[in-house]
């Protein structure tokens, strides 16, 4: 655009000039409103949003077992944790981690750990009661994590998330 | 090479045509008249091959688009009704899914031709940087087509590539989401990557006929690497000499993929993926498509998610640099007796690569492939450049015709009737 206007016009402009610029102003407001719908119709839509949470009954889950349930289309691991998983968790020095978090920031009550179930490398689903520190192993690239959901060891950069929840009751937990 | 073309219809219809679309004429000049060099081999008949199989793709997938139902929750069966009830429906899937297999087998011999004769070198700078394009398109579409038919192995190799950008600091995650349409893949995602899939190949299309635009700018390189001096000593005409070498080479190449589809049709796919895909499991042993296989095992032979995607994505990035990685000014490997050494190191990085990409992680196979990755990544970027500088070629033919002509042990190149 500067090379079409005279250095007399840059110093002096005039009703042109303004018509120049002010039309390509608005036409890159334009060329925007456009293109943001056409961008923002891509992420998750008000139906997929609105499936935000869900109730779980954890009464009939024995102690040492691992429930998979649905949240927003992928898994959570319901884990009910032996004294043994605890204290293997609780007693990890926070320096043998790669993503340091104690097992206290990760657990609201010692015997449920609840985590999202997706690996943290690249989604794949973790297997439970696998690998060596008997929390979960990644069938996809060997990512091992602990009984607390932390990673211990292989590719993936952290800790198996953990979701919004909260216990309704003391069988009862809502997740999200 | 354009210009050569003095093409006049024959009919008064054809004239009449010809002055107001010169269609006919940029056919003739591009297809029949076109000069190709003399001396090039059956590796040059790829291109050909590629274009067919392109064409082949479409057609099938289009009909298969016919009957195919974009949901999560009846792709899966749709795939098995295309299977047992359409007509010919069995022979159709088995042409796209093997065709896809061929197309890739066709473009990598066609790439590895490209290396082996520098044929990325000066003036066809951007005609390979073309073929990357096209290269990247063909495994966006190659990869979305995998999804599908929504088996498990759809769903771990969708769930696995896309979650390769949440290794972007920051967005992400945010960039996943914005991908899959939720919080996962799902439904909203199946459904554009079926968008998405029947739209590259048309893109893809329209690539190609930029990189033959820019082929008939330059004209082919061929096998000595020296260009073309005396259009009338140095090449003959497309057609009919490279028309009917590449109907040849095509025929045996359908040969070979008749014989995929009809004797051995599921030999490429995996088993899982005959298992509906099910988001709460992995398949215990995910693996790609065996085109994939050596970018997968780079993947993975790195312990660090952002290091290791960056590897990926530079893998493949890296060839598109190639005109300049390569410093040398001769481009057959036939007189660059150390780049031919190397040349074929870099085969053997790329077939061990894909092996190991197709095993189970061990130490001793993560070994293997940071070794190979390291071959792969030490050619393009520390062997080529070096090259140029320290190695000996060996003499150069003065032309074509003299190359052509000392093969056949005659000391100098007759002028050839035309």
């Amino acid at each position: 655009m500067g090379e079409h206007l005279s250095s007399a016009a840059i110093e002096n402009p005039d009703r042109r000039d303004f018509l120049f610029i002010a039309t390509g102003a608005v036409a890159a407001v334009g060329v925007g409103a456009v293109a943001w719908p056409l961008i923002d119709q891509m992420n998750p839509d008000a139906s997929t949003l609105a499936l935000a949470s869900i109730e779980v009954d954890i009464g009939a889950i024995p102690e040492g077992q691992i429930v998979t349930v649905k949240w927003r289309g992928g898994p959570v691991f319901i884990r009910h944790r032996t004294k043994k998983e605890i204290d293997e968790a609780v007693n990890t020095p926070l320096s043998e981690l790669k993503d340091p978090q104690t097992d206290a920031q990760r657990v609201k009550v010692p015997e449920w750990l609840i985590v999202i179930g997706v690996c943290t490398h690249l989604g794949c689903v973790p297997l439970g009661h696998e690998g060596q520190y008997d929390g979960w192993k990644c069938p996809c690239h060997g990512s091992v994590y602990d009984t607390s959901g932390r990673i211990r060891q292989g590719p993936a950069p952290l800790n198996l998330f953990v979701p919004e929840y909260a216990f309704l009751s003391a069988t009862k937990v809502k997740i999200g | 090479m354009s210009g050569t073309s003095t093409y006049v219809p024959k009919s008064a219809l054809g004239r009449w045509f010809e002055s107001r679309l010169p269609i006919l004429s940029l056919v003739h000049s591009s297809f029949i008249a076109y000069p190709v060099p003399r001396n090039i081999n059956y590796l040059w008949a790829f291109g050909a091959i590629l274009a067919f199989m392109l064409v082949a793709q479409i057609v099938t997938g289009v009909v298969l688009a016919m009957h195919y139902v974009p949901s999560a929750a009846m792709a899966f069966a749709s795939v098995d009704h295309i299977m047992r009830d359409v007509n010919y429906g069995w022979l159709i899937r088995y042409l796209h899914t093997n065709g896809a297999s061929l197309f890739f087998f066709a473009v990598y011999v066609h790439m590895f031709r490209g290396i082996y004769y520098g044929s990325y070198k000066a003036p066809r700078e951007v005609l390979w940087i073309l073929g990357v394009i096209i290269y990247l398109l063909m495994m966006a579409t190659a990869f979305m087509g995998y999804v599908l038919p929504w088996g498990s192995m759809s769903f771990a190799g969708a769930t696995v590539i896309t979650n390769l950008f949440t290794a972007i600091p920051l967005v992400g995650v945010g960039v996943s989401h914005w991908l899959w349409g939720g919080y996962a893949v799902g439904d909203p995602t199946l459904n554009r990557f079926y968008s998405l899939h029947y739209l590259l190949p048309f893109m893809i299309v329209g690539v190609v006929g930029l990189h033959v635009w820019a082929l008939h700018v330059t004209g082919q390189n061929n096998p000595d690497g020296v260009e073309v001096e005396n259009v009338e000593r140095d090449t003959m005409a497309f057609t009919p000499y490279a028309t009917i070498k590449d109907v040849f080479a095509l025929s045996v190449f359908l040969i070979v993929y008749a014989w995929f589809v009809f004797y051995i049709p599921n030999y490429l796919l995996d088993a899982d993926n005959s298992v509906m895909a099910n988001p709460l499991v992995t398949p215990a042993h995910i693996v790609p498509e065996w085109y994939l296989l050596p970018f997968y095992a780079i993947l993975r032979a790195i312990p660090n998610k952002l290091v290791g995607v960056v590897a990926l994505f530079a893998a493949i990035a890296l060839l598109a640099f190639l005109p300049w990685l390569d410093t040398s000014p001769v481009k057959s490997a036939k007189y660059r007796p150390m780049f031919r050494f190397f040349f074929w190191v870099f085969v053997v990085c790329c077939v061990g690569l894909g092996y190991l990409g197709s095993q189970e992680v061990s130490d001793g196979t993560t070994l293997a492939a940071r070794i190979l990755a390291l071959g792969y990544f030490g050619f393009l970027v520390v062997v080529l450049p070096l090259l140029g500088l320290i190695e000996k070629t060996k003499p150069m033919p003065a032309s074509i015709a003299d190359a052509v002509l000392a093969k056949k042990g005659l000391a100098s190149a007759p002028p050839v009737a035309s």
